[in-house]
């Protein structure tokens, strides 16, 4: 099963809490009106230019062992090497927040509008997230309509460049998923074009699946174990 | 308050309208340029790195008082020779080859500047070629690398291997910083130093020109 889905693009304006927190603005901090005010415009010019596109595709365990695996450049071992093979459903993903949001950002910084443009960053930032949760729902609806997955099960999406799949892997993501379509495009070293996109695998089954502890190799060097924090929101 | 602590305070506060018209005031009153931008606006600027540092304040202020610092920056740059301005030394940054990621290096270039140092921003896309002889050409001081891919990475070390084959490691530092880049890396490739977030670069730049 492949499909392309048109995300309603009030489903990923984020609010002015999640942009500042996007900024690195603890929760409790006032900020005061022109800190508002620059967040207000923000919002304005991401509900103006975002186009937020997703595509899913369904992959069975021995296709993602092999999309998985690569160019061969994974850490060994990984979470996801023992947490797909559990999995209820495996779903690859991608979705964009489209070309000409991340065109208005850097027009912005090329106008001397810094303060803008950062926001206006961290703003998508935090919608290309929102794009994903908004596919996170849709997957794990299907999954349980269609009696694959049960009230109890969760989803997590794992992406190249994190947990030790190398950020090599999304040439055989981008092959198996052909995210093309919706406007996403891979540069030579695996960038995604436009910047405002994500891709990946959605992984649906028991919480327990996803739960590893955070000492592998790769987690020494990683800035911000957020893995804790998605593993602690699934129960 | 005198005007100029008025206009660091206004600065503090990013206040980018008031910055603006203290400033012209300042000139009015025939106080140097050269002061109103050291006592003035640097003196904010340098108080809002400190708070920032600190965890006192956050990056959205920050942008804001790098706004107002533009603001007042605006009235005074006819009147300033180049090393009123940039007294602190000539930094190249830009983003590594393959990387089009560049907020980072975008918010690099705000602190240095708000610190006081000459920015020549490149963008992203950098090659290697690109950033030494840009250094070479503009006497640099220091070339600031920036990455955000792991694929990305070694192009840092790119740059610094041929400054060395072009004799330009004695006198042209480098620094590196990006998610994905650490300090174990930095000594690894033999940068000179790492900035592991924007505050930090300053810090580093600053180690680096002495």
């Amino acid at each position: 099963m492949r499909k392309l889905i048109d995300i309603p693009p009030a489903t990923v304006v984020p609010t002015e809490d999640a942009v500042l927190r996007a900024m690195g603005v603890p929760g409790d901090q006032n900020q005061g009106a022109r800190v508002e005010r620059l967040v207000a415009e923000a919002l304005e010019e991401f509900r103006s230019e975002a186009r937020p596109k997703g595509i899913v595709a369904e992959v069975d365990e021995d296709e993602f062992a092999v999309i998985y695996e690569g160019a061969g450049d994974n850490d060994n071992p990984s979470p996801l090497l023992e947490i797909f093979p559990r999995a209820e459903v495996v779903m690859l993903f991608a979705a964009t927040l489209g070309a000409s949001l991340s065109d208005r950002v850097s027009a912005l910084f090329d106008d001397g509008k810094l303060a803008l443009a950062a926001t206006l960053d961290a703003t998508a930032s935090e919608g290309t997230e929102r794009a994903g949760i908004h596919l996170d729902g849709i997957v794990l609806e299907d999954a349980r309509t269609n009696g694959r997955a049960d009230a109890a099960s969760r989803i997590l999406r794992y992406s190249p460049g994190y947990c030790g799949w190398n950020l090599t892997g999304q040439r055989a993501l981008f092959a198996a998923l052909g995210p093309e379509e919706i406007g996403i495009r891979l540069t030579d070293s695996c960038l995604m074009e436009p910047l405002k996109s994500i891709s990946g695998v959605m992984v649906v089954g028991p919480a327990e699946i996803h739960e590893f502890t955070d000492d592998y190799s790769f987690c020494s060097v990683c800035r911000t174990h957020d893995c804790r924090r998605r593993i602690r929101e699934l129960t | 308050m005198e005007i100029l602590e008025q206009i660091a305070a206004r600065l503090e506060r990013g206040e980018d309208q008031e910055v603006r018209s203290l400033t012209q005031s300042a000139m009015d009153q025939s106080l140097p340029a050269p002061k109103i931008l050291a006592e003035g606006l640097l003196a904010g600027m340098q108080v809002v790195g400190d708070r920032f540092r600190a965890h006192e304040i956050f990056l959205p202020e920050v942008l804001l008082a790098a706004r107002a610092m533009s603001a007042g920056v605006e009235i005074l740059e006819p009147h300033l020779g180049k090393t009123d301005l940039h007294s602190r030394g000539k930094v190249v940054i830009g983003t590594v080859k393959g990387d089009l990621h560049d907020i980072g290096k975008n918010l690099v270039g705000i602190m240095l500047s708000g610190a006081g140092f000459e920015v020549i921003d490149l963008g992203k896309d950098v090659s290697p070629q690109q950033f030494v002889d840009t250094a070479r050409e503009s006497g640099a001081d220091v070339i600031g690398m920036s990455a955000l891919l792991t694929t990305t990475m070694p192009a840092m070390k790119q740059v610094i291997s041929l400054l060395k084959e072009q004799g330009l490691d004695s006198s042209v530092r480098t620094m590196i910083g990006g998610a994905p880049v650490t300090g174990d890396y930095a000594r690894e490739i033999g940068a000179d130093g790492y900035g592991f977030d924007a505050a930090n670069a300053v810090e580093s730049a600053r180690e680096l020109v002495g």
